[in-house]
Order: structure tokens, then sequence, then C-alpha cells
């Protein structure tokens, strides 16, 4: 599997993303700083999580007009799978490469802990190694997490099985009690119709090796060099 | 020109940080104000003479990137 992951100015958890797949797939993943224009050919892309351009404006927007972006849209287009996490989620909505918006949390308050998730679709290339209705484990790291979008984007979402995650309690209950953010629906992470395309607040890269405290972030990358390994 | 843009949260959409802003000032003890909404503001220095090509141009901005129309309106006045 090939990979990248995309650098901006401000990207912090790029090197950790890059860590993560190279344990899972053997093979050196590339970093691509966002003035490039274009791409090589690649299985995965990965926007990570950070703080692109100091959060200027509104988390990702500037990072979503940079020139790389235009190459990591024309590749999700092609149906590369493109994967956003935190910040990265942040750019993908900007770049309307994924509906809604992240607002700034409900308690206006950065919020860095372990929070509970479901898992709800896993008839995606990232999502292959985990069950239906799974709950996993991943940090958060954030101050606009708070996912929104109008209702019709959110029915549209809901009825297409586009939401992959949910934050809920440790039974797997959705609760408004385990919505660490505010978000609509307790959405941690959605795909684009043609589920190419993942955004997400919690950081898989995080959790995916024994020393960082546990591995529920680990079947994500191995999923991926599983479905994606030419 | 210059184009002056305010960009503010459209209605119904939650703004916890003016709700915040709405708590400090009770706190401090005014009295009667209803509701804080916050946005932003930005002075654009255009090189076009023309008030309504200039208006176009800040309109273009502010849907391309200053606002994001997902949760945002804005309003552009165009002065000399």
């Amino acid at each position: 599997m090939k990979a990248a992951v995309i650098v901006f100015p401000g990207s912090n958890c790029d090197r950790d993303i890059q860590v993560a797949i190279e344990q899972s797939t053997g093979q050196p993943c590339a970093m691509i700083w966002h003035k490039e224009t274009t791409l090589p050919r690649l299985d995965l892309i990965v926007v990570p999580g950070g703080f692109s351009y100091g959060d200027y404006l509104r988390s990702g927007a500037m990072a979503a007009h940079s020139p790389i972006m235009r190459a990591v849209k024309a590749e999700a287009d092609k149906g590369v799978a493109v994967l956003g996490i935190c910040n990265g989620f942040q750019v993908l909505t900007e770049a309307h490469l994924l509906p809604g918006v992240l607002m700034k949390n409900r308690d206006l308050r950065f919020i860095c802990r372990d929070v509970d998730l479901r898992v709800e679709a896993t008839d995606t290339v990232f999502t292959r190694r985990y069950r239906k209705g799974q709950v996993v484990r991943f940090p958060i790291a954030h101050n606009d997490g708070n996912y929104f979008a109008d209702p019709v984007t959110i029915k549209t979402l809901e009825d297409e099985g586009r939401v992959a995650f949910r934050y809920c309690d440790a039974n797997g209950n959705v609760t408004e009690a385990a919505n660490p953010n505010g978000s609509l629906n307790n959405i941690a992470g959605i795909l684009n119709a043609r589920r190419n395309v993942l955004g997400m607040m919690p950081h898989p890269e995080r959790l995916a090796d024994m020393l960082l405290g546990g591995i529920d972030g680990r079947p994500m990358f191995d999923g991926l060099v599983e479905a994606l390994a030419a | 020109m210059k184009a002056k843009v305010h960009v503010m949260f459209k209605e119904g959409v939650l703004d916890p940080q003016g709700k915040a802003v709405s708590h400090a000032l009770a706190a401090l003890g005014f009295k009667g104000v209803n509701e804080v909404r916050q946005g932003k503001y930005i002075e654009l220095d255009l090189d076009e003479k023309n008030p309504d090509k200039a208006r176009q141009s800040a309109e273009a901005m502010c849907k391309q990137l200053l606002a994001n129309t997902v949760i945002e309106t804005y309003a552009i006045e165009i002065t000399e």
C-alpha cells in the first residue's frame, strides 16, 4: 500500500500517523508538503491532525485552499482513499470533500482525553477490520469538534449509513452524556457518498501501539493495508 | 474601494461564544441584554474602483473563503 501524509504549516500529528501506517505496511509512507501541486500514484492519502495555519479564520479553512488540496480532491474523485483525522477532518469539510462543519466545542473548552466510540459502518476500507457496533477507545484532542450540518444533510448521512463512528459510553450506548463536544447525533466520523473519504475527530494513530497504552486504532491501518495492498 | 465584511452565524446556529459573553455581561451587572451574537469583521482594501465590481469580487471571496456558508452569513459594505 502506497500512502502519503500531507503536511501543512502547523500539522503536528503527521509523524504519528506516518509511524502508525509504516507499522502496518512495512513500507515507507511519504510526507508531502502543502505547496506541492501533484501527487504520485497512491492508495491512501492522509490529511493529519494539528493546527494548520494556526486555525486562522476557521480551523482548516486556509489548508483547504492550499495548492496540494486540488490534487487531493482530484485523487479522491478518482476513488483513492482519503483519511482526515482531527484538523484533517476540518480541512476535508472546508475543502467540500465532506459535508458539514466542525464548530467550537459545546462547552468552549479544548478537550484532550480518551473517548469511547461505536463503530457504525464497517463496509469501508477504513473500518473493515472492526465489527459493527464494536466499542473502541480513541483519544480526542480538539477545540473545534462539534459536528454540525443542516437537517437534510444529517438525514442523508444517516439514511446512507455514512456515519462511521459515534461517541458512546463504555457499553456502546449513544447518550448525550457521552457526547464530548455537542456533535449532532454524537457524530465522530463521517464518509462521503462513495465511501472512499473518511473524516473523524478521534485519533486512531495515537492508540496503534501497546507502548501508547492500547491498540484500538491498529485495525484501521491493518484493514487499509488488507484492502489497498497492490 | 474598501470592502467591510461582517461574518455572522446564521439564525438558529448555536453561538456558544456569544452565550458565554452574555453570561459574563450579566455577571458584571449589565441588565437588559437579551442576546449576544459574536461574529467576525474583515476589512479588504481593493484595487477595484468600480463599486459594483468591488462588491462582486468581495462576494466571491466570502463564498470561497471568508465565510463558511454552512453556518455563516456575510454582509458586505463597499466604501471609498
